[in-house]
């Protein structure tokens, strides 16, 4: 099989439903001759030309709002914000109108809506946030936040056949580094499908994007110490797997939470209730949250690293948890 | 100023070519000016052109990091037009903004401190590159959403003029900026409410990879302003004199009779968009870059200065050693300082 960045996978799935489907159509800021600032669309104007690979102005909600309307005539749009944290200026076109257009009058909305998000790399409070939260809280959407190159290519495919608008967040400190093995043939990921990253007894660490591969690397610590963490990989938040999170729940009967957006209205949040509501009798700890504390993403590199989780901390946790 | 008397009432111009076509030759202006002020803008351009390349050698060096953007072959612009300003003015910037804040008179080692993500930092490393600060002297920023700070100069020139303090505020943005709604949302209340802002857009061609046709529905882009009943026109951006003339007129206007201006400042990027992207390659040719390398605002202005005789390569070297001395102190200054303490990440959310 082809190894390739999780960069390259989300590009491979585009690539593979433009060509699949003629209604799919790629609209962003300088995605064509540029390539996208990050060149996850590379190459694809001069494969698929200037009419289904287009560059727009800096116009956010026009972007977003034609895509709407686009999908509303039985289009495919993937609209590429270059940086999430941008995805503001266009968030009424997809909170009003997006998000409600089904429920107010019963078209599908087939439209993604991808790009970068996340810290790591010195971007700074503008060019680093997690805000997958802006969108979970917004019914009528699906957010899907891969953590794999598999997932990424798996994911994309399937938000692009969707017929609701599904908000799609790469991490953009993932994009080079991530390298792994992935099918060079057609291929889906269904949305709303959660995976289990690797089994274990002790803890479920439930988490999603990035903080996969910390969980995964406490994990591998943590296992010479004799402590088993199993950690499920969340992939899609809205609509999210209950299943298979009070499944891990369950099982291991101690949870710890890791997400590398802030606490407060934080995912995390969300599914300690969950288990709470329906677990609550499995367990044999607390339920722990681990979490970038509530302030925006400083620039700073070692204040970037104080403000994101990383697999010492969750290790710390998990000792204090395994020992309840 | 184009400001036509028939159409006083609501500011509407009807300017074409560049304000300073009407303007004398460069040469005749540097002689009519007062040799200090030259001299003090000559050394501004200097320091700004010094510094963004000590900048680019730090983050080749991993001593900067994040994302970077650089000021080269704009300066002008920021001179000119901030000389024009008065002290208790309000500046806002875009993300490219290393050379205002030095045009304003940061200190030099504060803003690279910041670059370098140090507690020193004119924002104690929180925001980099992209998000200057200084309110003692009225920079208001480095902001990093394209377009996202024009409302916030409406803002502040609505509260100086509720106020009645006598204060201008400046917006500098790039040309692509003029594609966002905040741009348009923005003009409309500052014409519609007679704000004291002066809109200066650098043009300098490219929105990141894209050019002005292929963003813009109308070139040339000050006649954006048409559409608002804004006063509006287009200056040389390569010229520093002439920015500073043409900026000086809006902010007597905006001071006096509370009315907004459009001005854009033809200039170029000599740079990449930021320090990921090379100069040319993808999206414009070398010789497109050299052939506007000829009109650098900082050998314009010197040569026009030699050939009036009001200036020696001697005195030049010497303005030139004594800024780069100003720079090599800030990035020792930004090196030697301490990284941010992990408690510092908490502090500053709020206002207690
Ligand atoms: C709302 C928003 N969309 C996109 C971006 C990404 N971005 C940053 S700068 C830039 C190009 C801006 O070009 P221009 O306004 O001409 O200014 P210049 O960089 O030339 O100074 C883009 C697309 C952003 N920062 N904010």
């Amino acid at each position: 099989m082809p190894i390739l960045t999780y960069l390259d996978a989300i590009r491979q799935g585009i690539w593979e439903e433009m060509e699949r489907d003629p209604a799919v159509f790629l609209l962003g800021e300088d995605i064509g001759v540029y390539g996208g600032a990050f060149k996850v669309t590379a190459g694809m104007l001069e494969k698929f030309g200037a009419e289904r690979v287009i560059d727009t102005p800096i116009s956010e909600s026009a972007i977003v709002g034609a895509a709407v309307g686009a999908a509303l005539m039985g289009m495919r749009p993937v609209a590429e914000m270059q940086f999430m944290d941008f995805i503001a200026c266009g968030f009424d076109q997809i909170a009003n109108m997006a998000a409600k257009m089904r429920y107010r009058w019963g078209p599908a909305v087939p439209l993604v809506i991808r790009g970068p998000a996340g810290a790591g790399v010195h971007g700074g409070p503008f060019h680093s946030q997690s805000n997958e939260m802006w969108f979970v809280h917004t019914p009528g959407l699906k957010v899907t936040a891969p953590a794999t190159a598999y997932d990424a290519k798996g994911l994309i495919k399937a938000s692009i056949r969707d017929d609701n608008p599904v908000i799609f967040f790469e991490h953009k400190f993932l994009y080079r580094r991530i390298k792994e093995e992935v099918p060079a043939d057609d291929y889906i990921v269904p949305l709303g499908k959660a995976r289990v990253a690797r089994e274990g007894d002790d803890i479920a660490v439930i988490t999603y994007g990035a903080m996969v591969w910390t969980a995964l690397e406490a994990a591998e610590t943590l296992v010479k110490e004799g402590i088993s963490l199993e950690v499920v990989d969340l992939r899609t938040l809205l609509p999210y797997d209950e299943d298979t999170v009070l499944t891990s729940a369950r099982k291991c009967s101690k949870v710890i939470l890791l997400h590398e957006d802030t606490r407060t209205g934080g995912m995390a949040g969300e599914l300690a209730a969950l288990i709470a509501e329906k677990a609550f009798e499995d367990l044999d700890g607390p339920v722990v949250r681990i979490t970038s504390p509530d302030t925006p993403v400083p620039f700073s590199p070692p204040l970037e690293e104080f403000f994101l989780p990383n697999a010492k901390r969750l290790a710390d946790a998990a000792r204090k948890l395994a020992a309840y | 100023m184009k400001s036509g008397s028939a159409t006083e009432h609501r500011g509407v111009t009807e300017a074409n070519g560049f304000e300073s076509d009407r303007l004398a030759p460069l040469e005749e202006r540097a002689r009519g000016a007062d040799p200090s002020l030259v001299k003090d803008l000559l050394e501004k351009m200097l320091l700004i052109r010094r510094f963004e390349e000590k900048a680019a050698e730090l983050y080749a060096l991993g001593k900067i990091g994040g994302f970077c953007h650089l000021y080269i072959g704009q300066e002008a612009v920021a001179v000119g037009a901030i000389s024009a300003l008065g002290p208790d003015d309000y500046i806002f910037c875009s993300y490219r903004e290393h050379g205002h804040a030095l045009a304003r008179g940061m200190d030099a080692g504060a803003v690279m401190a910041e670059l370098a993500g140090k507690a020193t930092g004119c924002s104690k490393g929180k925001g980099g590159s992209m998000h200057l600060f200084d309110t003692r002297i009225g920079f208001l920023g480095g902001h990093a959403i394209v377009g996202g700070h024009l409302p916030l100069a409406a803002g502040t020139a609505f509260a100086a003029k509720y106020q009645n303090q006598p204060r201008v505020t400046a917006c500098f943005f790039g040309d692509a900026a003029v594609n966002i709604g905040a741009f348009h949302e923005s003009f409309n209340l500052a014409q519609l409410w007679n704000l004291p802002v002066v809109y200066v857009c650098e043009n300098n061609e490219f929105g990141m990879g894209t050019p002005i046709e292929k963003a813009s529905s109308i070139d040339p882009l000050h006649e954006r302003a048409c559409g608002y009943g804004m006063a509006h026109t287009a200056v040389d951006g390569m010229d520093v004199l002439a920015v500073r003339e043409v900026v000086g007129e809006a902010v007597e206007r905006a001071r006096r009779h509370n009315l907004p201006t459009f001005i854009e400042a033809r200039t170029y990027r000599y740079m990449g968009h930021s320090m990921s992207d090379p100069a040319h390659g993808t999206y414009r040719t070398r010789a497109e870059l050299d052939e506007h390398r000829r009109h650098d605002p900082i050998k314009r202005l010197t040569s026009a200065l030699e050939s009036i005789g009001a200036l020696t390569p001697e005195a030049f070297e010497e303005s030139d050693a004594q800024v780069r001395q100003v720079v090599e102190q800030a990035a020792a200054f930004a090196e030697e300082s301490p990284d941010p303490a992990s408690d510092d990440l908490h502090s500053d959310v709020y206002r207690d």
